[in-house]
């Protein structure tokens, strides 16, 4: 087993029976349901508008070398500067340079997962610059250490008054239990330095090939600052964030938001295609767009999981998952948890360590009818089971399995085998679950079926 | 081959097997070495095929308008239609009364303007460059905007013609001037229409406002003025 698969057992096995975890995950999930639902139900139709979004993914995807070269053309055009970024160290490297060359000290921050998944922070702690979260979610668990629980809720695992004690102690501020006030803490300590900092980076939610433009979807107004104050922008984004159209937006604005927060549309959407153009009073005067692959066009060579890539980050997927709703987010040990990172981190980052993950499922199928862009979620957790026995085969289970295939295929053994399970069956139900039990890890969790008194064609032969 | 090209090769030599149509559930062959279905050729965009799919904005101007408020409502902005423009600075006048507005932040506009100039109170106008700490300390940013959408109650500003990107943001309050020939009905119309107005030269910056700033942080509850404006208001004649 691998190092991660035993990590991930043991955090489970621990999480599943903290009963306070389970209660605050799931009222703050069924708050999110009730959302959701209301607002769906304001579509005139859910479900031809998921497929219509499903299509031009698939259209943005599958022609994906275009789109990003119009994208890519388009923002340069206006001054920005593009740099593409192989590796997860690359594009580290390339933000390095960018505020060094910027001369900065302190560099504000909106809500990236790709951020997350380079381990951008860590680095350029290391260097010696103040980096500051601005997203309240985000800004709590930087403050606590931890990576995000969930990729659109960060912090929806700590109660108010852990937050409250956290502030206490980190920031100095009188305890409360009133979350409008650990709100208004929270933006007294960011106001000053939106206005400080010389550096802001963020993510990007859609690059839109037509015009060329990111567009980064917010409630706080947090990443709109960060890319107004400081004079230098960085946005990271990953390569399969590319949509053709403008228009497209007014189909995956809503979807999103719909399917991710119970909103019909968030607070903020918001398009940038350029450092501050002459004759504007304000914005950066620089601008950088990082393109991220890290592994992404190995997915993409992949055409049975290809549609992986057509993901928005919305976080249905996690919040229906009845795996990430018992064992949580930070279980998972990886950046995208949840059924969609149990599907693409064993591409990011290696099956045979990451394979455990596909077994974290009951194939229940809620993610797959759960995605905006209808992502076949679970089909894809089978294939990549299929994958990983298909790649490293276990000697044991084809030993068992050839058995198996010459028993049923010789009725005379067959028969005889069934005599002396019958005669067995007593024996082997005084053994299960005990130490002695020769397959306990199997039967601890499992009831095994009884065995018939008499088979099918006893019956029928004592019938006549 | 520098990494644009590396990048853009691996993705040819990755499209090279076509993938299966969307929602098939992968229907379209088993297993990695088969071939999967024929490319599928996708027709379908938003403006003529998705739009009927979505939450509706109404048919009428006055539906618009019933969807505009309802949705306001719903996300707290304080949603004013008035008869006149004078009326409109009326109330304005009276906000400002009520809130003790000392500094006022705006940009000039012919609706921002009348607005400031019927304020009559110590305006910082961001055209041109502006101290960002003296932006801080406004109480309000009053601006105009581009389009507003029934369908889901947000406005739209942008970099140029709203008062650059803090304007709207960054004050505690931000009050929008509109016409109500600006309300359209949904999102696919607001994208047109933004694109009618800047499609030949695009400001660096545009975005689509829905109701004040929020977060659900902490708890999953409600709390408005996260980092953005506390309130929203907008003014419609
Ligand atoms: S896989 Fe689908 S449901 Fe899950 S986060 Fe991505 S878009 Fe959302």
């Amino acid at each position: 087993m691998s190092n991660a698969a035993q990590q991930f057992l043991e955090a489970a096995g621990t999480i599943t029976r903290n009963l306070r975890h389970r209660g605050l995950i799931q009222t703050a999930l069924r708050k999110y349901e009730v959302a959701r639902d209301r607002k769906k139900s304001a579509f005139n139709d859910w479900s031809s508008a998921r497929q219509s979004a499903a299509e031009t993914k698939w259209d943005a995807i599958n022609h994906l070398d275009t789109y990003l070269t119009e994208f890519t053309s388009k923002i340069e055009a206006r001054g920005t500067k593009v740099h593409w970024c192989t590796t997860g160290p690359e594009a580290r490297d390339t933000i390095r340079g960018i505020i060094k060359d910027a001369k900065a000290k302190c560099v504000v921050k909106s809500k990236a997962m790709t951020a997350e998944e380079i381990h951008l922070n860590e680095a350029l702690e290391k260097d010696g610059f103040e980096v500051v979260e601005s997203d309240l979610g985000e800004f709590i668990v930087q403050l606590r250490k931890e990576p995000p629980y969930h990729i659109v809720f960060p912090a929806m695992h700590l109660t108010r008054d852990e937050i409250s004690d956290l502030f206490e102690r980190e920031l100095g501020s009188a305890p409360t239990r009133e979350p409008e006030e650990l709100t208004m803490i929270a933006r007294r300590a960011l106001r000053r330095k939106y206005i400080q900092a010389d550096v802001g980076i963020t993510g990007a939610n859609f690059a839109i090939a037509e015009t060329g433009m990111v567009s980064i979807t917010e409630n706080e107004g947090n990443a709109r600052l960060t890319a107004a104050l400081p004079r230098v922008m960085v946005t990271l984004l990953g390569i399969e964030k590319i949509l053709p159209k403008l228009e497209d937006l007014a189909l995956f604005l809503p979807l999103l938001a719909t399917a991710g927060a119970g909103q019909t549309v968030t607070g903020y959407n918001t398009l940038y295609g350029g450092p501050r153009q002459p004759g504007e009073s304000d914005g950066p005067i620089e601008w950088h767009v990082v393109l991220l692959d890290n592994r992404r066009t190995e997915l993409l060579a992949d055409p049975e999981q290809r549609d992986a890539l057509h993901c928005i980050r919305c976080g249905a997927c996690l919040n229906v998952c009845p795996i990430f709703r018992n064992v949580g987010g930070h279980t998972y040990g990886t950046t995208y948890s949840g059924p969609v990172g149990s599907v693409i981190t064993p591409h990011l980052r290696g099956l045979q360590e990451w394979k455990h993950l596909s077994n974290a499922s009951s194939l229940c199928g809620a993610c797959t009818e759960a995605c905006p862009v209808k992502i076949d979620l679970h089909h894809h957790l089978l294939q990549n089971r299929r994958n990983a026995v298909g790649d490293s085969p276990s000697w044991i289970e084809r030993l068992a399995w050839r058995a198996h295939a010459f028993a049923v295929n010789t009725p005379a053994l067959y028969q005889f085998g069934q005599e002396v399970a019958r005669i067995v069956e007593p024996l082997r139900l005084r053994l299960q679950g005990t130490p002695l039990d020769p397959v306990k890890s199997w039967t601890r969790t499992r009831d095994l079926p009884p065995v018939a008194p008499e088979s099918f064609k006893e019956w029928w032969r004592n019938r006549r | 081959m520098n990494a644009q090209e590396r990048i853009l090769a691996r993705i040819r030599e990755a499209l090279k097997v076509p993938a299966p149509k969307p929602g098939s559930h992968g229907h379209g062959g088993h297993g990695r070495d088969v071939a999967p279905a024929p490319v599928f050729a996708f027709q379908g965009r938003p403006v003529q095929v998705a739009r009927s799919w979505l939450p509706p904005g109404g048919s009428t101007p006055q539906e618009h308008l019933t969807r505009f408020a309802a949705a306001s409502a719903e996300l707290k902005t304080d949603f004013r239609c008035v008869e006149s423009e004078s009326e409109a600075h009326a109330q304005l006048r009276h906000i400002a009364d009520s809130e003790g507005w000392a500094r006022v932040a705006s940009h000039h506009s012919p609706l921002t303007d009348a607005a400031t100039a019927a304020l009559a109170r110590p305006t910082l106008f961001t055209d041109g460059g502006y101290v960002p700490d003296e932006l801080e300390v406004c109480e309000v940013g009053i601006t105009t905007c581009d389009v507003l959408v029934a369908q889901t109650g947000s406005l739209v500003v942008n970099s140029r013609t709203s008062g650059g990107r803090a304007l709207s943001v960054l004050p505690p309050h931000h009050v929008v001037l509109a016409r109500k020939d600006q309300l359209v009905c949904d999102l696919t119309d607001a994208f047109q229409r933004v694109e009618q107005l800047h499609g030949a030269h695009w400001p660096s910056m545009i975005s689509l406002v829905t109701g004040p700033s929020r977060t659900g942080d902490i708890e999953r509850i409600l709390v408005l003025g996260a980092h953005g404006p506390k309130k929203l208001t907008v003014l419609m004649w």
